[in-house]
């Protein structure tokens, strides 16, 4: 097992090689990008050359995993539930960016700069999902939001796109506001931003320390705007209808799973022993997020709005793994985001083929009569509605996902009956919108004007066939995920 | 540093600066026209530029002048004027009466949370210790202070600090470009990235 020095500059930067190799790689392809004339050949060319650097870099990934080193003290952690995120994080932008090569050409967008800021935005992410130091927590955060803010208003042709845009910048600045405030306030808490010694000493100075109850409260509003917990929310239905459509599926999908992993790794890290602090302000948000995205979910009637609450209503899901603490947490975590990341690309990739040029068609009634216009289209999308809500068998992995997120809760050090309970609930909740659509597509007859959409590009369909097929298999044989999620757990320095 | 108990010149000059800094920046905040606006913020900078001496950030003081009084602010009122938007009418009705309520709901919080702070004392062990600024002044300077750890302690944020601004640039570039001949990318024709 190799032990990694971090206080020696060329071990830490051999620690962050993946991370390194994927920014090197987007700022050569940045270079390629804007050499010559700005052409849908390119684009298309510097998509397919961004697809292969994320295969390359999660070999990289794969490399270390193998690898199992282990870090001493220092800003980066070296685990296995940083390489299981970054995976998951590079399987789906590895998607967006097959999703936006077909779906740039059908509305115009030529910027193949697009594919390097989606390249960059990860490279964040990577940094995010292994930071252990809340400076460069902060940083992972911003390379992120920055590169996201600006994919978001992409398309210059769309009002909606600009309105979109601007909303998600100005209220992800505010929210980065909060961040840093906290940011401070627990480094004047505890005189330290490494996530290892502010767990050391929040013990001894932390219990009463109204600096650092602040501090962890301004920490929990800046994530959960990041993750779009309620209340923090209302950004995201507005910027997710407004934004290209495989962007909203990276907003829904990765975005939410790097800030998740990085909330859990704060938490789990520099937060466990001042557990009764936090637990009830956490156990609130999760459960309102919960009811509230899942609520108001049911009264929508665009179905990238509906998406958008029931991601809002997955963030609740997700914020039961910190709730349940421990490696059950972690693993369960890692598991329900591999499932979710595979239906959130696959419903978008969807909607994605069937809005059209200009995004025509988005309403709900719009998939009206699908199953006898595209048979394999309305099945894939049934695939992928019950996934989400984690239905057996035909929701395939998605079930798994919210039965080890309920056993999750349910073995923790302190088991969260209630919550469990209320997940239940709000997930039969969902089913009124997830089986709606379902509905609709194989019950209703065809309404919209042309009753034949458009044919999806080869690359989407691939998206599709292969998230649907993905779902199902690990549906029926869900142990080499499990295994993985089981040992990629969080592992804090010196506990 | 000045260990208390604070001479009466310092501690009349920290009010001073804490005054002009305050009420800078609520003038920045309730001026409708943009350009008053950013010449009240251009004034909090300075206030605070002196706040920061007085606790022998002589580098960073200096860095706060030049680059966030001078150089963005004067970026800031090029745009302003680039875009003509020194008109107060255009932009005033931005702020609705639920964003001021909204507003002074966590500006409210946010001054409660200040007041429960006061308490909070920090631990002796985590200051540092009398003299120990002076001597790190005298034997380092005013920019080895903040240089030595800059590149040591947090070179890795330094390095990410010059990709997030690597990615501001290329977004400006991406987003303000003028690709008004796109409608005929669709048909598959090369355009001129202009």
């Amino acid at each position: 097992m190799t032990k990694f020095d971090l206080s020696i500059p060329s071990q830490l930067t051999a620690a962050l090689a993946p991370d390194i190799f994927l920014m090197a790689g987007a700022m050569v392809l940045l270079l390629w990008a804007a050499w010559g004339r700005e052409s849908v050949a390119r684009q298309r060319a510097v998509g397919v050359a961004s697809m292969v650097l994320c295969v390359l870099v999660a070999a990289v990934v794969g490399y270390f995993m193998w690898l199992d080193a282990t870090v001493g003290p220092g800003p980066i952690a070296m685990d296995g539930f940083r390489w299981t995120a970054d995976l998951i994080l590079l399987l789906a932008t590895f998607a967006t960016i097959a999703l936006s090569m077909d779906y740039n050409e059908r509305e115009g967008i030529t910027a193949a700069e697009s594919h390097v800021l989606l390249l960059l935005a990860t490279s964040g992410m990577m940094v995010l999902v292994s930071a252990r130091d809340l400076i460069i927590v902060f940083l992972g955060v911003e390379i992120m939001s920055v590169a996201v803010y600006i994919l978001a208003g992409l398309n210059r042709r769309s009002d909606r796109a600009a309105e979109g845009a601007l909303k998600y910048f100005l209220l992800g600045a505010f929210s980065t506001c909060f961040l840093l405030y906290g940011i401070a306030l627990v480094y004047g808490a505890t005189g330290s931003t490494n996530l290892t010694e502010i767990g050391e000493r929040v013990v001894g100075n932390g219990a009463g320390n109204p600096m650092l109850l602040i501090g962890m409260a301004l920490l929990v509003v800046g994530f959960g705007f990041k993750v779009a917990a309620v209340p923090f929310h209302m950004w995201a239905p507005d910027v997710y209808e407004g934004a290209p459509t495989p962007v909203t599926a990276y907003m829904a999908a990765a975005v939410k799973a790097a800030s998740f992993a990085s909330f859990l790794r704060v938490w789990m890290e520099a937060f466990p022993d001042v557990f009764v602090q936090w637990h009830y302000a956490i156990w609130w948000v999760a459960a309102i997020t919960m009811v509230v995205g899942n609520l108001v979910a049911l009264a929508q009637k665009n179905i990238k709005r509906m998406l958008a609450y029931s991601s809002i209503a997955h963030a609740g899901y997700l914020l039961v793994a910190i709730l349940a603490r421990g490696n059950l947490g972690s693993s369960a975590f890692l598991f329900y985001l591999f499932a979710y990341t595979l239906a959130t690309f696959g419903a978008f990739a969807v909607v994605v083929v069937l809005s059209d040029r200009g995004d025509r068609y988005l309403k709900i009634e719009d998939y009206a009569g699908l199953w006898t216009v595209r048979p394999w289209l309305a099945g894939s999308m049934a695939v992928f509605m019950l996934a989400l809500l984690g239905f057996p068998i035909f929701g395939g992995i998605g079930f798994f996902a919210k039965w080890y997120m309920l056993q999750a809760a349910l073995d923790s050090i302190t088991p969260l009956t209630n919550l469990a309970v209320l997940l239940v609930l709000t997930s039969v909740i969902s089913a009124g919108y997830y089986l709606h659509v379902v509905l609709v597509m194989f019950m209703k007859p065809v309404s919209r004007a042309e009753s034949e959409p458009q044919l999806a590009g080869r690359l989407t369909q691939w998206v599709i066939a292969a998230a649907a097929v993905l779902i199902l298999v690990f549906g029926i044989f869900p142990d080499p995920v499990v295994r993985l999620a089981r040992s990629s757990v969080i592992v804090p320095i010196g506990r | 540093m000045i260990d208390p108990p604070y001479p009466l010149f310092y501690t009349f000059n920290f009010y001073l600066f804490g005054v002009i800094a305050l009420a800078s920046s609520l003038a920045f905040v309730t001026r409708k026209s943009p350009i008053a606006a950013a010449l009240w913020l251009v004034n909090t900078m300075f206030a605070l530029a002196a706040l920061y001496v007085m606790l022998d950030a002589h580098f960073i003081a200096a860095i706060q002048v030049l680059v966030y009084a001078g150089a963005i602010m004067v970026v800031f009122l090029f745009v302003i004027m680039l875009l003509n938007l020194g008109h107060p009418s255009e932009v005033a009705d931005v702020r609705g009466k639920w964003g001021k309520a909204a507003a002074a709901v966590l500006g409210v919080i946010l001054l409660a949370q200040i007041a429960v702070m006061s308490g909070s004392r920090v631990r002796p062990e985590w200051i540092l210790p009398r003299g120990e600024m002076d001597r790190l002044l005298a034997e380092k300077g005013a920019i080895g202070v903040v240089a030595d750890p800059l590149f040591t302690n947090y070179l890795l944020a330094f390095e990410l600090t010059s990709v997030l601004l690597l990615i501001a640039i290329v977004g400006a570039v991406t987003l303000g470009r003028r690709s008004d001949v796109a409608a005929e990318a669709t048909t598959g024709e090369s355009v001129s990235a202009g």
